[in-house]
């Protein structure tokens, strides 16, 4: 079973159409990029299949179930972890707490009012597996509003991966970032995906770590699904370059 | 000294300090009732802070709850029985069900509209206190009723005629109420709650349900609010609407920030800086509340922990 189907969603901002009937289906262990020139309405589709808000028309299935209505905390219980196009973290709690607290409610624990003190043990070692996966082990106890921007997203992908998603739902993680950075989360983003079989939809605009990542690419431009396929099929095919990569060309 | 000393010694030097109050607070120029009221009114801050400074969360009008918490307590040993700890009770369940069901009707608000629908609840109360005369003695306040020595079966202890035991049942139940907040703050729970006042949106996004932690936090702190209000109306064996009144909510909220909203026990300080202010000044002056506003300002402009981290943040989004 495909573990998210998107089927033919749209979203309208008044009389502007951000999302225009669009259909995509990831299979679990996949790694699909959504690219598409600034304002293609790729991040208001990532909104859509996390519940920032609802589609204006369209329905969206998880792991088979439908979520159209579904308010952002019940999705994440299921299993989907989203980032943010602009980091959305916890700036002034150290990295160790912005990833207990996601720890903590993967745990099924956020009600608790107090822990014992093997949760505590069990959470702590977890905390510091996913300090070391994502390589902030030295950066615990800073606070994350200090940190690097790429440590921030480091952080950030981290929260995500502390929740045990499913499906990760990825806005530009190598935005605005330098070279090193970009290589190091490239590489982390591959791991997740080779080692631990994570599915990813990844919105990228750095086309080296795109086709690097990605099974397959889907493109976006004005709202609407322009090419869907392999990152080969997407590298030949002429409607894209016309309209997408010749634009980043030139 | 590392820091986890620092701060054990410093939470030792203030217990130390609460516990001996009342037999240094003459030889400082004080009475001993002057320190039970910084105790209720810190309490008071420190709920109004639970929600303010470690959830994010601004209620304008905790003077509600503070209120109903004193007239539940009078009324109870007016009407009821003469009994403190039944007047404790009642007070507190009457506060924390009120915020219960206020706090339902408005988890879904922010920011100054959250704060502005609380002043408006709060006047409700305020109104009905004064207008509901045959019970609440409406304007002239409630009186003709006192606490009572506390019963413990094997003998009693004069809370009544005995200032200073009176002041020790108080820290008895601040110290609870105090040591329960603390422990909720370090627990899974109060770490959601961090994680809301850092950033909601990432705190919805990791599977969070907002409102229904915004209203627990809200309850609790409520609950805290109304023990602090009993106590209140127990110390003066009075209670009028004042206790209701918005300025009455916008002092907790001056002593929390006074004090400082982003540490457990800021407010604190704030109540014991505006109880001490308002004593020595307002026997000089009428204008005791400029000079608190002054302080208030001064305080804001130099040290602006809170207005700072506010920018920050703006400055990222
Ligand atoms: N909440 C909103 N309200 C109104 N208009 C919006 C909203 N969100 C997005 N839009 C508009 O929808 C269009 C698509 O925006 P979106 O952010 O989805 O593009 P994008 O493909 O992510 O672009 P970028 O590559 O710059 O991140 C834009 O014209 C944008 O202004
Ligand atoms: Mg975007």
């Amino acid at each position: 079973m495909s573990l998210l189907q998107v089927q033919n969603v749209s979203r309208h901002f008044g009389s502007l159409i951000a999302v225009n009937g669009v259909t995509l289906t990831v299979e679990p262990g996949e790694l699909r990029a959504v690219i598409g020139p600034n304002g293609a309405g790729k991040t208001t589709f990532f909104n859509l299949i996390s519940g920032f808000f609802p589609p204006t028309a369209g329905k969206i299935l998880f792991a088979g179930q439908d979520i159209t209505a579904l308010p952002p905390h019940k999705r994440v219980i299921m299993g989907m972890a989203r980032t943010f196009q602009i980091t959305e973290i916890f700036p002034e709690l150290n990295v160790r707490e912005n990833l207990r607290i996601p720890v903590e409610i993967a745990s099924g624990l956020r009600l608790r009012p107090w822990l014992s003190k093997s949760a505590d043990a069990r959470i702590r070692e977890r905390v510091a597996e996913l300090m070391e996966l994502g390589g902030l082990t030295e950066k615990a106890d800073r606070l994350v509003g200090e940190l690097s921007h790429g440590d921030q997203r480091a952080t950030e992908i981290m929260m995500s991966l502390a929740l045990r998603p499913r499906l990760l739902l990825l806005d530009e993680p190598t935005a605005g970032m330098g070279d090193q950075e970009t290589y190091d989360i490239s590489r982390l983003i591959r791991r997740l995906h080779k080692d631990q079989g994570l599915t990813i939809v990844l919105i990228e605009h750095d086309m080296r770590v795109v086709f690097n990542l990605a099974d397959r690419i889907m493109v976006l431009a004005e709202g609407a699904v322009l090419a869907e396929g392999t990152p080969d099929d997407i590298a030949n095919s002429e409607v894209v370059q016309a309209a997408y990569l010749g634009k980043a060309a030139a | 000294m590392s820091a986890l000393t620092r701060q054990r010694l410093s939470l030792a030097l203030i217990w130390l300090a609460l516990l001996t109050m009342p037999y240094w607070m003459n030889a400082v120029g004080g009475y001993t009732e002057l320190g039970t009221r910084v105790l209720v009114l810190g309490l008071a801050a420190m709920a109004l802070n639970f929600l303010l400074g470690f959830t994010g969360v601004l209620s304008f009008g905790h003077a509600a709850y503070f209120g109903l918490g004193a007239y539940g307590a009078g009324m109870a040993i007016k009407y009821l029985a003469p009994s403190t700890p039944l007047a404790i009770v009642i007070g507190v369940v009457l506060g924390t069900l009120a915020g219960a069901i206020i706090g339902a009707l408005i988890v879904k608000l922010r920011g100054v509209y959250f704060a502005m629908v609380t002043i408006a609840f709060a006047q409700v109360f305020f109104f009905i206190a004064i207008r509901w005369n045959a019970v609440t003695g409406g304007d002239d306040g409630l009186t003709g009723w006192h606490r009572h020595a506390l019963d413990l079966g094997f003998g009693k202890i004069d809370i009544l005629n005995n200032d200073k035991a009176f002041y020790y049942l108080v820290l008895v139940l601040f110290a609870i109420a105090v040591g329960l907040m603390a422990l909720l703050l370090r627990s899974p729970f109060g770490r959601t709650l961090l994680a809301i006042r850092e950033n909601e949106r990432r705190a919805r996004f990791l599977g969070l349900p907002i409102e229904q932690h915004i209203w627990l936090s809200f309850v609790i702190s409520c609950l805290f609010a109304s023990l602090a209000g009993t106590l209140f109306a127990l110390l003066s064996n009075f209670i009028d609407p004042h206790a209701l009144h918005w300025s009455q909510s916008g002092n907790f909220v001056i002593m929390a920030v006074l004090g400082g909203m982003r540490s457990f026990w800021g407010p604190l300080v704030g109540a014991a800086i505006f109880v001490v202010l308002q004593d020595y000044v307002s026997s000089h002056t009428a204008n005791w509340m400029s000079i608190i506003g002054l302080f208030f300002v001064l305080v804001v402009m130099f040290f602006p922990r809170g207005v700072l981290g506010m920018l920050r943040r703006k400055a990222k989004s």
